[in-house]
């Protein structure tokens, strides 16, 4: 689905005298229906890279494939901004309507989709999302949840394969966090799309299907949850933060307490700590 | 209390105005506007009136609403009928045997005008209330489109109405939220001379600027990211045609305005 071979990206900038890569030799597959979740320190790429995926940058070396479509191939940029939808952190920056049905409708109309197909797109996307008893509502008098929930249905109307989302969390309270993270999940579930998830919310990380790590533009582990939140001192060591039940695995066994150090959920450390009793 | 502004508040119901094409809707309330300014004896008045009522109706927007959007301009309203009261030329008006410097022309011409402007923003309150802003600025650019041919971009100047529309609450929300944070770190904005009062808005506006410029950045990036690119080739949700009701609206119309003119050179 998306592939990277040895991407390198360095803004431009004038006052800088030496390039600095923010991106550096990057190697990255992210396969089709895969749930890939992101993470690394602030400033580290993550977003730039994102921004990669849908050809909003183009490499400055090296290539990026989007179903082996090259996104420094000019006429088919739109081809690939069809195939990988975005969604960004704050939900009123990416809002262009006055009326939800119609922000969904925008990338169908900029595509020349004719109205009926619009139609049956809009409702589809609604109902995915479950915002569709609201679409003839103001976007700004939402909760951020639901803003975001919209910007996800404008992003599925355009019937792409995959959907980045760029810290989509970040902005909104726990409720409408786990609003987002339900909806994403169900589109990776039943809509079979491929999913990559920038955060900084490990427990939201720890339900992807592989974890990436960065730290200044490079990628420094990519395994399964599992594998990446049992390196407790690694992540520690880069300004990450680890699930809350893993540190207290963590902390447990460094005490001489002997408890598995690949434990994700509060169910799975619930029944590790049963095990002792 | 800023957030209460009406500004093309849209009303998402069903009725027979919000199924008219803008088009029509647009070109009508310019006729409507003459005709109410047109309007000048009793009968043309009931008339026009008459014929503002059937619009609240047919639009199903509750009539509570459109007082609500009339209270912005009551000072107006009051502040022009009282100038006219005390300063037009004519008979005094005599209370309790004592004579002011009211005239009878006077509070007949305050009356007229506070009637015209009531009536004005009703019609015009219907259009923003039935009409979504995309819709409204995609009529308005359909209107314009023989400025086209003379390279003026009409879809862009659509696109940026609608987006400002869009944008008004956030930026109103943001001032708020700026202001009280100003005020929290003990900024002051509603004492001492004009002068300071406008240096104390520095602090408010430059965050307010930035901000919105940011903004922009990213909501550029975000409609990028959805395909934009330009008016060519674009479709629409709800395209809009002329239909049998906008035929029947604007036949009602026209011999309402008919009517109007008749019965203004009549009596
Ligand atoms: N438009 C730009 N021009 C120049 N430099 C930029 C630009 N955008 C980002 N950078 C720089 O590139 C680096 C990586 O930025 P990026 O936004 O990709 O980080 P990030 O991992 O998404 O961070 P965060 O977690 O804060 O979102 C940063 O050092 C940043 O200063
Ligand atoms: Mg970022």
């Amino acid at each position: 689905m998306i592939k990277t071979e040895h991407l390198r990206y360095a803004y431009q900038t004038d006052t800088e005298e030496t390039i600095k890569f923010v991106l550096d030799d990057v190697n990255l597959t992210v396969n089709k229906g895969e749930f890939v979740a992101v993470l690394g320190h602030n400033g580290c790429g993550k977003s730039t890279l994102a921004k990669h995926f849908n050809g909003l940058l183009l490499p400055s070396g090296g290539m990026v494939y989007i179903n082996g479509m090259n996104t420094k191939q000019e006429d088919l940029y739109q081809e690939i901004r069809k195939n990988v939808g975005m969604v960004f952190q704050n939900p009123d920056n990416q809002i262009v309507a006055t009326v939800v049905e119609e922000d969904v409708a925008f990338a169908p109309e900029n595509l020349g989709v004719p109205s009926d197909e619009i139609r049956h797109r809009v409702d589809e996307a609604l109902k995915t999302v479950g915002m569709y008893e609201l679409r003839l509502h103001a976007p700004h008098l939402l909760s951020g949840g639901q803003k975001q929930r919209v910007a996800i249905a404008g992003a599925i109307a355009m019937e792409p394969e995959c959907i980045v989302f760029d810290e989509p969390t970040a902005m909104l309270d726990p409720k409408g966090r786990s609003e987002v993270i339900e909806t994403m999940l169900k589109l990776k579930n039943e809509k079979n799309m491929t999913v990559v998830l920038i955060t900084h919310y490990m427990e939201e990380a720890a339900r992807a299907d592989r974890v990436v790590v960065m730290d200044r533009g490079k990628i420094l582990r990519d395994d399964t949850p599992k594998n990446i939140f049992s390196e407790v001192k690694f992540l520690k060591g880069l300004g990450l933060d680890v699930p809350q039940v893993t540190e207290l695995c963590y902390l447990l066994a460094k005490a001489g307490i002997p408890v598995p150090q690949d434990v994700l959920t509060v169910e799975e450390c619930a029944d590790a700590l049963m095990q002792l009793l | 209390m800023l957030k209460d502004i009406t500004l093309g508040q849209y009303f998402p119901i069903e009725s027979p105005m919000h199924r008219m094409d803008p088009r029509s809707k647009i070109v009508l309330l310019i006729f409507m506007i003459v005709a109410i300014f047109i309007a000048d004896n009793p009968i043309t008045y009931a008339l026009v009136t008459v014929f503002t009522l059937l619009i609240i109706l047919l639009s199903k927007v509750p009539i509570m609403m459109y007082i609500k959007g009339l209270k912005p301009i009551l000072f107006v309203i009051i502040f022009t009928a009282v100038l006219n009261v005390f300063l037009t030329p004519g008979t005094k008006i005599d209370l309790w045997g004592y004579t002011t410097p009211m005239t009878w022309e006077g509070l007949i011409l305050a009356g007229k005008m506070a009637l015209r402007l009531i009536l004005l923003i009703i019609a015009s309150s219907a259009l923003t209330y039935t009409t979504s802003p995309i819709i409204l600025t995609d009529g308005i650019e359909k209107l314009l489109k023989p400025l086209s041919y003379l390279k003026v971009p009409t879809y862009e100047l659509a696109m940026m109405m609608s987006i400002a529309i869009r944008f008004i609450p956030t930026l109103i929300e943001e001032t708020e939220k700026i202001t009280k944070a100003q005020q929290a770190r003990g900024a002051d904005f509603d004492s001492g001379s004009i002068f300071k009062r406008i240096k104390a808005l520095a602090p408010m506006l430059v965050p307010l600027f930035v901000s919105a410029f940011r903004r922009a950045d990213e909501l550029a990036v975000a409609m990028e990211s959805r395909c934009y690119q330009g008016g060519e080739h674009r479709t629409r949700l709800r395209e809009i045609h002329f239909k049998g009701i906008d035929l029947i609206a604007v036949l009602v119309f026209v011999l309402f305005f008919a009517a109007i003119i008749v019965l203004g050179i009549l009596f």
